[in-house]
């Protein structure tokens, strides 16, 4: 049985008769994720908007205020979050060609540079907020409206994305406990799988959020 | 074939019966089953409803006479009572509304399944649905009391205001997962689990609504997720965005909120109508008029209602060109659904009539909603909403679509599937009495509302001029009526839970799967995986042969 439904059967009526707790459809699973995918992409597509807003209302403003972000280390951490979705994808190949401890490394290695990302993310915001660069500072009260909102989104959007990476962590971590566990084996690794779509999500929302604010100017 | 691996012995147990790994409450709080889930819906919306009917109750009471009417009774007090009067019949009742209950407990039998795809899922649904909740009523005795700026949180007064909008809004938010997930969840099963042979234009037309609903809740909910937190954000660190003050655009909240809001009607009606389109071809006992065109429309309101929030906002500014465009669209979407009342009056059109409860509650839906949607369309032309706006007129056309429509097709959908839920019939008589009941009280309410509008009476006010007393008083004792109705039905249902007549499987000579399972259902629903074959009403088909022959 546990054969016949791992090969992404569409035919529903070999496991329809199974009892419900033991019906498995991995399409459904694959679908489920991908409509959650659709969710995430409307949360962060309105700050987008907003962002489109107060830019096409501030221009000048953003293009001062994009100046102070640290373009190199934003470009770095691109780097490290490109090489995380390449790990990620690597891991889940692994598992299918039936190879644990290199999918396990990889997906380890995954949560490292998520990891990476972060400590980065941290001394970038802590950078700023050492400049009395952050809502409602004094400093901040002195700046033009538009450069106020420049970094009241860059602090939103970013730091959203950051939210969804440290979940993204969590998300992989437990996926790693499952690996070793066995619970997630060549023969059923659709959860993995989901995993890596959100995780390549987080890392497309960067990619979006990087030309927006680093590189804007 | 895997068909002959019965792991299990065929169910005799009902889902009511059933004893589970749990014992007592335990049982329904934790079970998966759909079932279980939609009647824990049910039951917790239902008591939420009673909360709300009570706020509304006030209301209208402290508006029997101008000038203060209930002693003691401030005029903030009054702007809590009718925020949370709003919350509580928006967030926690219409918008779970009729998927919640019913597309939980009938959907999965309707497509011929055991469940939905994600049954573990679900259940979480039911949590955030009541974490939401708790942390709202956490928002009433907390702090500085309830958010007193209306359900519609606008800033820059939510951003002042020192009530609990933060928890209030939290509250929502949470809320707002469970109704994503629950779509999630349904479209999943309605592409992955329908019965074999059950094509997408085979599927009972209470299915198509769910489905355009589900992906109204999967892809415009996320959209007040962030704007609330934005609201929230703001709140704790003045990040700008809302505030004029900091440069930022408090109408861009208003766009933001009915960008999910106005969507979210459809999420409150759609369903409804799937409803009245289950009930009126049975109690017609033929085939639906025009079913694609019914199941089409459905998709097409879903997809149309994206595009005209902004004529919530047409006294903000906005180009002359949006307005228009605004307004046209709004006209547009109401076709579908004038496409849909036309085919359920068609269908009644030689049908052989069989007038019972159900019937009654639909019938109404149809008088009622048509109403709501006609003064929709007055407001919905720039004209007169520049003279209706912000008046009683709005309030009375969102009560007609609301309750009239949702609340009616609701009970419609009770009435209809009461005898499946519990196995028991209740009493069809007191059912007719308190119909009519509700149906005299519900137009004294509100359609006295519509003609305070016209007049003048702006809306959300704890106090109004004398002059327009007589129509306020019309109203509240409507209020009375309408209520003294929902009070009867109530006492009908319960009663009947536990000591109704025992129901047939097929107690109105329905043709859907739902009818094919006896009352109440087994624990997995169908012991065979039925397959389906022909139209989605093809039963009444032999029906009306039979009929056309014997004449």
């Amino acid at each position: 049985m546990s054969t016949l439904v791992g090969t992404h059967s569409e035919d529903l009526p070999e496991h329809a008769h199974a009892p419900a707790h033991e019906h498995r459809d991995d399409t459904a699973a694959k679908i489920g994720m991908w409509l959650f995918l659709f969710t995430e992409l409307m949360l962060f597509g309105i700050l987008f908007l907003v962002y489109a807003v107060y830019r096409s209302i501030y221009s000048e403003d953003f293009h001062h205020a994009a100046l102070e972000l640290n373009v190199a280390l934003g470009s770095f951490n691109t780097f490290v979050l490109l090489t995380s979705s390449m790990t990620m994808a690597m891991s889940i190949a692994a598992l299918q060609k039936r190879d644990k401890n290199l999918s396990m490394v990889l997906l380890l290695a995954t949560i490292v540079l998520g990891a990476l990302f972060m400590v980065n993310k941290y001394f970038e915001w802590g950078a700023k907020i050492h400049h009395g660069l952050y809502p409602a500072s004094e400093h901040m009260r002195t700046l033009p409206h538009g450069e106020q909102l420049f970094y009241g989104l860059y602090y939103t959007m970013t730091g959203l994305h950051g939210l969804h990476v440290l979940a993204g962590m969590g998300l992989l971590s437990l996926m790693l406990y499952f690996v070793v566990r066995d619970k997630i084996r060549p023969d059923r690794h659709v959860m993995l799988e989901n995993s890596g779509l959100y995780w390549h999500l987080v890392d497309l929302i960067w990619i979006f959020l990087l030309p927006l604010f680093y590189v804007t100017t | 074939m895997a068909s002959t691996v019965v792991t299990h012995t065929p169910a005799v147990l009902n889902y009511l019966e059933e004893k589970g790994r749990h014992a007592g409450i335990l049982s329904w709080v934790l079970s998966t089953d759909h079932k279980r889930i939609g009647l824990l819906y049910m039951y917790t919306m239902f008591a939420f409803f009673g909360v709300g009917v009570l706020m509304g109750l006030i209301l209208r009471l402290e508006l029997l006479t101008p000038g203060p009417t209930i002693p003691g009774f401030t005029a903030n007090m009054y702007n809590a009572v009718f925020t949370l009067h709003g919350v509580i019949m928006i967030f926690l009742f219409v918008i779970p509304g009729l998927p919640a209950i019913f597309g939980n407990f009938c959907m999965p039998i309707m497509i011929g399944a055991r469940d939905v795809a994600f049954p573990r899922l679900n259940l979480l649904s039911w949590y955030c649905f009541i974490v939401g909740a708790g942390i709202a009523v956490l928002a009433l005795f907390t702090g500085q009391g309830f958010p007193d700026t209306g359900w519609t949180f606008y800033v820059p007064y939510s951003l002042r205001t020192g009530t609990n909008v933060t928890l209030g809004m939290l509250g929502a938010f949470i809320i707002g997962w469970s109704s994503i997930l629950t779509g999630l969840n349904f479209l999943v099963t309605i592409h992955r689990m329908r019965a074999p042979g059950m094509g997408w234009f085979q599927m009972p037309l209470f299915v198509w609504a769910l489905y355009a609903t589900a992906w109204i809740q999967v892809i415009a909910t996320p959209v007040v997720g962030i704007t609330l937190a934005l609201v929230m954000l703001e709140r704790a660190i003045d990040v700008g965005i809302f505030n004029p003050a900091l440069g930022g655009d408090p109408i861009l909240f208003q766009h933001m909120f009915w960008i999910y809001s106005h969507p979210a009607v459809y999420i409150m009606i759609l369903p409804a109508m799937g409803a009245i389109s289950e009930i009126i071809p049975t109690f017609a006992g033929r085939t639906i008029f025009g079913y694609k065109a019914i199941a089409l429309s459905s998709l097409s309101i879903a997809s149309v209602g994206y595009l005209v929030w902004a004529h919530h906002m047409f006294t903000t500014p906005m180009s002359l060109a949006a307005l228009f465009v605004f307004s046209l669209l709004t006209f547009f979407v109401a076709i579908p659904s004038g496409v849909k009342v036309f085919n359920w009056v068609a269908t009644l059109y030689k049908g052989s009539i069989d007038l019972r409860s159900p019937l009654l509650f639909a019938l109404s839906f149809i008088f009622l909603f048509s109403i709501g949607g006609l003064t929709g369309l007055a407001n919905g032309a720039l004209g007169p909403n520049l003279h209706i706006h912000d008046t009683y007129f709005i309030v009375g056309h969102f009560h007609y679509v609301m309750f009239g429509g949702t609340g009616f097709g609701l009970f419609a959908a009770l009435h209809y599937w009461f005898p499946k839920m519990y196995g028991r019939m209740y009493n069809e008589r007191l059912a007719w009495y308190y119909w009519a009941l509700m149906f005299v009280g519900f137009n004294m309410l509100y359609f006295s509302m519509l003609i305070l509008g016209m007049e003048g009476n702006p809306r959300r006010y704890y106090d109004y001029l004398p002059r327009f007393q007589t129509w306020h008083v019309v109203s509240t004792v409507g209020s009375w009526i309408l209520v003294a109705g929902l009070l009867m039905m109530a006492y009908n249902f319960i009663r009947s839970a536990r000591r109704g007549a025992p129901a047939p499987a097929n107690p109105w000579g329905g043709v859907t799967l739902e009818w094919t399972v006896p009352s109440p259902p087994p624990v997995e629903n169908f012991h065979e995986i039925p397959r389906w074959e022909g139209s989605a009403y093809h039963g009444f088909e032999k029906l009306q042969r039979r009929r056309s022959e014997a004449q």
